[in-house]
């Protein structure tokens, strides 16, 4: 038997807050409702793992909520101001880094760009490229083009980009999904690093469940297309992670379990309540739900 | 390698104008139209001592540097309007399809009424034929812009003008590169045609002056020249293409990671 905490009733000031999110392709005569009603908040500090099916939308759902795609109903708050065009408050770390790195700008350049466009004067500038590209551990690499870097290098540059945008938000669209398994474990740890160190609010996009259960502080189950939130769940694993010993604690192997169990279940289709509006819900319900087969 | 292959090219270049020299003389050609390559470069060392030669040179170089420029300057400037103002491209692209296979010899007559034989009548044909090479480049170059890169810089924030000055335009820079090779390429092609045909001074004026008069070497020298001059610019635009993209793949190559 397994106990996992269900997430409700968060608070009223959510830093992001998704409600009623829609949006439907259409083109060429095809219409495809790629996510249907998406509702969740992200409060301040927290770092969020969406986890779901491939092919459930979650990447459309992240560029609607960075203000890069419209949706077709619903809206996205952030500080409670309706999200229209890419907010300043938002960054964005895309799975394709190496198509997101300029390939024509030095690594320093890269990260900079951000910053000249924010209009900080060059000493600033300066200080958030070094204290950026420090903190991912790529303090020597200004000057080297971002092709001369190895894959894993690459997002790190990505990740000090976003860094020094200093965000109040920071997005990750599948960051990991093209590294391979021993430079994915070293970037896990830097972003978890990162978060507790500079308290940012993450929302992290993957399909890898352990790696969801692994980061996440909470993690949302998305359905198969067309999407809705089947499950939130919080991690209740200690702060302190290692890749060594939390990915073989037996709480560990548990949340993963049942998040596997609920993609299964969300592969076969929609919850079957209807989309979760957990948030809505009266606080005061006990906050655990028993789930998982025998007993 | 290297040394290899430019043995082998200057052992091709050395036959071929042996073989120029022994064809004439062996009575193969008549050399009065077709003179030995010993003639044609005594023929080339008195144009070169001949101050008359290096003002049609500066003449024809001055008409293609100046209706190269303008070429390069409005073909990035109409391609990067057209592709960033939305539906236009749409609505030009028929005129555009009409307009650039039209070659520029044919508007030599509109030329003449425009301009007679001042530079102007050069710069006309050297801009027309050069400007499509570099319109289509930069057209296709805007193309290439990777949706990944254009959304990054969106999602920090770049406007329309940011983004062209740091996604757009090195997208395209590649692809500008190549156009401003073929121009300058098709550019000389012009000046010189113009020259010849019109009369506007230069070396294609020379070159018919020489044919009229018989001077059938200096003809041939001339030609050589402007042959010369041909490759100079082709090794000079590839050179500028190198450092402009030392960063592009494929001036880059493989990097061992």
């Amino acid at each position: 038997m397994t106990h996992v905490p269900l997430v409700k009733g968060r608070s009223m000031h959510a830093l992001l807050d998704v409600s009623g999110l829609r949006k439907v392709y259409e083109g060429s005569g095809r219409r495809v409702e790629a996510v249907r009603d998406l509702t969740f908040t992200v409060d301040e500090g927290e770092l969020v793992c969406l986890v779901g099916p491939s092919g459930c939308g979650k990447t459309t759902l992240l560029k609607c909520m960075g203000g890069l795609l419209a949706p077709t109903s619903g809206a996205v708050l952030l500080e409670g101001k309706r999200v229209t065009g890419p907010p300043p408050g938002m960054a964005f770390v895309f799975q394709e880094y190496g198509r997101s790195l300029f390939p024509w700008k030095r690594v320093g350049e890269n990260v900079e760009l951000p910053l000249r466009q924010k209009g900080l004067d060059r000493a600033r500038r300066r200080e958030l490229v070094a204290d950026a590209l420090a903190s991912v551990g790529l303090a020597d690499a200004a000057g080297a083009y971002p092709w001369q870097l190895s894959g894993g290098m690459q997002q790190r540059v990505a990740i000090a980009r976003a860094l020094a945008y200093e965000p109040r938000v920071l997005l990750m669209d599948e960051p990991f999904a093209a590294v391979d398994a021993q430079t994915r474990a070293d970037l896990e740890d830097l972003v978890r690093g990162l978060w507790r160190e500079r308290g940012i609010t993450i929302l992290f996009v993957t399909h890898d469940i352990d790696e969801a259960v692994y980061l996440g502080e909470r993690v949302l189950v998305l359905s198969a297309s067309p999407t809705v939130v089947q499950e939130q769940l919080t991690v209740d694993l200690p702060r302190e992670r290692d890749q060594l010993h939390t990915r073989v604690a037996p709480r560990f192997a548990e949340l993963r379990t049942h998040v596997y169990e609920q993609i299964q279940a969300a592969k076969r289709g929609p919850a079957q309540e209807g989309p979760a509006r957990l948030r809505d819900e009266p606080r005061d319900e006990p906050l655990r739900k028993v789930t998982g087969a025998g007993s | 390698m290297r040394g290899e292959n430019l043995a082998l090219g200057a052992t091709g270049l050395a036959a071929f104008l042996a073989l120029g020299e022994a064809v004439p003389r062996l009575g193969l050609v008549k050399e009065a139209y077709f003179p030995p390559t010993s003639r044609i470069a005594g023929a080339l060392g008195d144009e070169l001592a001949d101050s008359a030669f290096w003002t049609a040179l500066g003449d024809t170089l001055t008409g293609w540097a100046i209706g190269l420029a303008i070429a390069v300057g409005a073909g990035i400037a109409a391609g990067v309007l057209l592709s960033v103002v939305p539906h236009l491209r749409a609505a030009t692209a028929s005129t555009i399809e009409f307009l650039r296979p039209i070659p520029s010899v044919a508007l030599i007559p509109l030329a003449v009424l425009l301009y007679g034989t001042e530079l102007r009548s050069v710069l006309l044909l050297v801009v027309y034929a050069s400007f499509w090479q570099i319109l289509v480049q930069v057209l296709y170059g805007v193309q290439d812009v990777d949706p990944v890169a254009e959304e990054t810089a969106r999602s920090y924030g770049l406007g329309t003008w940011a983004r062209v000055r740091h996604v757009l335009w090195p997208t395209a820079l590649p692809y500008v590169m190549t156009g401003v090779r073929l121009a300058a390429a098709v550019a000389l092609i012009l000046a010189v045609t113009a020259e010849l045909v019109i009369g506007a001074p230069g070396l294609g004026a020379r070159i018919a002056v020489a044919q009229t008069s018989q001077a059938v070497p200096e003809m041939y020298a001339l030609i050589v020249v402007t042959g010369v001059l041909g490759l100079l610019i082709n090794v000079g635009a590839r050179t500028v293409e190198r450092r402009a993209l030392a960063w592009h793949q494929s001036v880059r190559g493989e990097v061992a990671v």
